[in-house]
């Protein structure tokens, strides 16, 4: 019997819904709302130089990374399973374009963290 | 050629008529949005390694009130995903030997924890 991958999935969604649960509240609050209104903490919170130097930073890199990846095959197992409950029975496809996001964003992010330098 | 007529129960529409499905639709429409926020996150890190053109360019998106208004809406599901994420750990997670209660309200209390580090750390290096 040819060995399920499904398991590499829901490890990744397991991971990422962890992740998620305990940052993305304030990950959120910083990143989209209270540094662009200059709320709480000022505009120049995530100012170029900041988050250059910050990102310089390898466990800031790897944090970085993680996040983005993680979120992606979290949010991406959950919208493909959703898909099939609203009645779009897209099995392979919507796996491919879905997870194949999360797989291409998670490259670029390296690429461009790699290229930010240490 | 003979085609059979089995009667299939039409599904449209199943989650409308029960509260609890609802409820959980409603849940996993954050799961669109934290794909999203990464991507956006993605685009954020790009244009920073792009240098200050292409990150005043994104910094210029993310100050938009449109913008905002979307992270607003991300926030008040991620807030929503970590109530359910831990009020469902007692059943993701059966093995584990602790009271239902207890693991609930740790979860909870890990997020908040987390959380305040987190704007503890953004608080500090911006003073």
């Amino acid at each position: 019997m040819k060995r399920s991958n499904a398991p590499i999935f829901w490890a990744l969604f397991g991971a990422g819904g962890m992740l998620a649960a305990l940052i993305a509240p304030m990950l959120v609050f910083i990143t989209g709302v209270a540094a662009p209104l200059g709320f709480v903490l000022p505009t120049d919170t995530l100012s170029y130089e900041r988050m250059l130097a910050f990102t310089h930073n390898i466990i800031a890199k790897l944090a970085l990374l993680v996040v983005v990846s993680l979120f992606m095959f979290h949010g991406g197992l959950r919208m493909y399973h959703s898909l099939h409950h609203l009645g779009f029975h897209t099995a392979t496809g919507s796996k491919v374009v879905i997870f194949g996001g999360a797989v291409l964003a998670t490259l670029v992010a390296l690429w461009a963290l790699l290229r930010i330098g240490f | 050629m003979s085609s059979v007529k089995t009667y299939v129960r039409p599904m449209a529409g199943w989650w409308r008529k029960n509260p609890f499905f609802v409820r959980y639709m409603i849940r996993e429409a954050s799961a669109p949005l934290f794909y999203l926020y990464a991507l956006w996150l993605l685009a954020g890190i790009v244009a920073l390694a792009l240098g200050p053109v292409a990150y005043a360019t994104w910094w210029a998106i993310a100050t938009n009130p449109l913008m905002i208004l979307l992270n607003l809406v991300v926030l008040v599901f991620a807030v929503y995903h970590t109530w359910t994420w831990f009020s469902v750990l007692p059943k993701t997670t059966p093995d584990i030997d602790v009271e239902p209660g207890t693991l609930v309200t740790g979860g909870v209390i890990a997020a908040i924890v987390v959380c305040a580090a987190l704007f503890a750390f953004a608080w500090g290096v911006t003073r």
